[in-house]
């Protein structure tokens, strides 16, 4: 055990690599399954085991190939990197039982193992981008993640989740050639890649920013904001999540967004520093009006979309706004409340999308009215919707309502008191969407498809279950997640550490 | 028939010489241009020119689509596997230094079984692309 | 001419930056799915111009040490960029291979017809 303990951060990358490729080995769906539940049950402990190490001794940091940095490639973990380390893969792991027979009822049976096999690529490819150091390593472990999500959403089985993978496939690659643009940039000035170095050698000199530089922020500001769907860099999005296999829309919305925007927080705070991110260009100002825009204009569009699915996606798109939002402010409350909205968001979209996966399962739809009276059959399922819907709204007592009040203090101390208005109305909005749902399934008599559906079976019905218990024990128990959070955005806005 | 007689015998003739080629530029990496890529490539192509000339099930029989398909984890596995075995010997992940008696040596040997599994994927990857691409009008 | 001449300086970088707006322009303008795909691949390329240019040091020669050279050309751009051409190729076959499953699903590449049909659904 105390051998493996130095070598953590490169496992976390190789075992799910070495999953994904012995699952394409055997070619088998079933055997694909429990490998992939291995290693995603392997992969929090590994986290964990990270965390801990990092909160009791300090950052550590990984030499590949024994080369050391800045030559060689570093894995760096500090606090946010096994934050979401950590966020990324429980969030897997719990919903990994769910895959099976979500699975076996969406995907054809000889491309189940490729299925398997992609997770666990895009897996590996997300760890990646988390855990290593280097500017261009992320750039790699980025295209790895969206080769493998293009596929995961191609596998749908509706012949517009082609034209869904290929529309994210142009913009996504559009987004990262931005950011190896943006690197180039930076390597060109600071003959590093290497993201501390980097960090040090733009140091004092870069507050006199260059010309470079700050082209080399906005390549990557924008590159970034296309890969986390930052209104409106969005389009692709919708139909992405509504089209791909309802296992992987769960995936991609609980850790893919939140992977890049853990990038851009890296960008912003420790490669660039506040001095140059938010002093010498508008980026807080016109973050800010992105994100309002994003946390409106996204929620109308959810309020008026008929498929359930499209509607969460709308609806991902306007939490993606709240999150930024909290970097924009760019004060200690207001990057906690964007720290831990991505955590409790990843949690409730989560718990949201397996839902309409038991949905799918049962009854083959999500159209909203084919979702009438199905609260009645699916008693369970219907219920961890209402919960998670609620922490979308932000009700007290859910784990929605902490990132919320931390982003409305996080605005009182900018001095910016309408923003915890525009908070509030969005809310508003979010109560619309949900509530239609609830509505139609809670408080009409089932009919047509929902009327001979029932609860899923127990391997589909606990994750739902276990993340909807989640979304309200993170809106008591704070310290886990608010708690890091706030450690974790003092030290960013602490700078180079 | 008859008119592609040329074609067949000249093609029979140049495979040995092609795979040959391949292995030379495979082996002959560490001292001149080459590597797993360029022979990946070269012995997809030896595959390839096969099948057009003899047909895909031809080519079929020879490199079989299971096997093609299998090769592309297969050599990413064995490129992976050789940073597990420096980790197994007590060096980081990708370390080679301890692969045998001195670095260099170590070396030497992770480059060999890295560019062999770099052959292997690429060969496989570029054969399964023709497979799947010449499959899909028929 | 003073801009002109600025220009002419730095012609590696005009060169870069024409292939880069010229391949955006094609992904955003043209409708057809290949030609979107192919202008990708040229803004793509365009990123292994800005890369490798720099690494030219004028005088330099390859990077293996030898006392008669003081001067060697950086040959890390040279390695980043091969990564970025398997990761292009990648996703230009995945991307095609996109657009036979498209044209077999709906019989067109072209986007706004396929927009149009799936309207109808």
């Amino acid at each position: 055990m105390r051998a493996i303990m130095p070598h953590l951060p490169a496992l976390q990358v190789v075992v799910p690599l070495i999953g994904a490729l012995l699952s394409a080995l055997l070619r088998r769906g079933t055997t694909a399954w429990a490998l992939a539940l291995l290693v995603s049950w392997t992969m929090p402990l590994i986290a964990a085991s990270l965390l801990l190490q990092v909160l009791t001794s300090g950052p550590t940091s990984y030499h590949l190939g024994g080369w050391a940095p800045p030559w060689g490639i570093e894995y760096r973990v500090d606090l946010l990197n096994a934050f979401i380390l950590l966020l990324v893969s429980g969030v897997a792991a719990v919903m990994m039982p769910f895959a099976r027979r979500s699975v076996a009822a969406e995907v054809d049976q000889d491309k189940q193992s490729w299925f398997y096999s992609m997770y666990l690529l895009c897996l590996a490819g997300l760890l990646g981008i988390t855990v290593t150091g280097d500017a261009f390593n992320i750039f790699v472990f980025l295209e790895i993640s969206s080769l493998s999500t293009y596929v995961l959403i191609a596998l749908g089985r509706d012949r517009r989740a082609l034209v869904a993978a290929y529309q994210y496939l142009i913009m996504g690659t559009i987004g990262a050639t931005f950011y190896v643009i943006g690197i180039g940039l930076l390597y060109l000035v600071t003959g590093s890649l290497n993201i501390l170095d980097i960090a040090e050698r733009l140091g004092p000199a870069a507050a006199q920013s260059s010309r470079p530089i700050l082209a080399a922020l906005a390549f990557l500001t924008v590159g970034i904001s296309l890969k986390l769907a930052l209104f409106p860099l969005h389009v692709w999005l919708p139909n992405a999540y509504a089209y791909a296999p309802s296992f992987a829309t769960a995936f991609l919305a609980a850790t893919a967004t939140k992977v890049a925007i853990y990038v851009l927080l890296r960008l912003f705070f420790s490669v660039f520093g506040i001095a140059i991110s938010f002093e010498h260009l508008p980026v807080s100002e016109v973050m800010l009006a992105l994100s309002v825009a994003a946390m409106f204009i996204a929620s109308l569009l959810a309020i008026f979309e008929q498929n359930v699915k499209r509607m969460l996606a709308y609806s991902s798109l306007g939490q993606i706004g709240y999150i930024t939002l909290g970097i924009s402010l760019a004060n200690e409350a207001g990057l906690t409340g964007g720290i831990v909205h991505l955590f409790n968001h990843a949690v409730m979209k989560a718990a949201l999308f397996l839902v309409l996966g038991a949905i799918v399962f049962r009854i083959g739809s999500v159209k909203l009215a084919d979702l009438a009276g199905i609260g009645r059959r699916m008693p369970l399922t219907m219920a961890a919707f209402v919960i998670a819907g609620l922490a979308i709204i932000g009700a007290p007592g859910t784990a929605g309502f902490i990132s919320k009040w931390y982003l409305a203090v996080g605005a009182f101390q900018k001095g910016w008191w309408p923003l915890v208005f525009l908070i509030l109305a969005s809310s508003m909005l979010a109560v619309v969407y949900i509530g239609r749902v609830v509505e139609v399934a809670w408080f009409r008599e089932p009919s047509g498809l929902a009327e001979k559906a029932k609860d899923p079976p127990l391997s589909m019905l606990l994750p739902v279950l276990v993340l909807a218990i989640a979304t309200i024990y993170f809106g008591f128990d704070t310290q886990a997640s608010a708690g890091i959070a706030s450690q974790a955005a003092h030290a960013l806005l602490a700078g180079i550490k | 028939m008859k008119l592609d007689l040329i074609l067949r015998i000249g093609t029979k003739l140049l495979l040995p010489f092609i795979l040959l080629f391949a292995l030379y530029v495979q082996f002959h990496g560490d001292f001149g241009p080459g590597g797993g890529f360029q022979a990946g490539v070269i012995t997809a192509g030896m595959v390839i020119l096969y099948a057009l000339i003899f047909g895909v099930k031809a080519a079929k029989r020879i490199a079989p689509q299971g096997l093609v398909e299998r090769m592309v984890p297969l050599g990413v596995l064995i490129y992976a596997g050789t940073g597990i075995a420096g980790l197994w010997l007590g060096s980081n992940y990708l370390d080679y230094s301890r692969l045998a008696r001195d670095a260099p040596y170590g070396h030497e040997l992770g480059i060999f079984a890295v560019e062999l599994g770099v052959l292997i994927t690429v060969a496989g990857t570029m054969t399964a692309i023709f497979y799947a691409f010449v499959d899909r009008g028929r | 001419m003073e801009v002109l001449q600025r220009f002419a300086d730095h012609y590696n970088y005009v060169v870069t930056i024409f292939l880069m707006v010229a391949g955006l322009y094609i992904v955003i303008a043209r409708g057809n799915l290949i030609k979107k795909l192919v202008g990708l691949s040229l803004f793509q390329t365009s990123v292994y111009l800005l890369y490798i240019e720099p690494g030219k040091i004028i005088g330099g020669t390859a990077p293996i040490i030898d006392p008669a050279f003081k001067v060697y050309s950086n040959p890390l751009p040279h390695v980043l960029i091969l990564t970025a051409i398997v990761v292009g190729v990648a996703t230009l076959a995945l991307g095609l291979a996109l657009v036979v499953r498209i044209h077999e699903a709906y019989g067109t590449i072209e986007e706004d017809e396929i927009f149009s049909r799936e309207g109808e659904e």
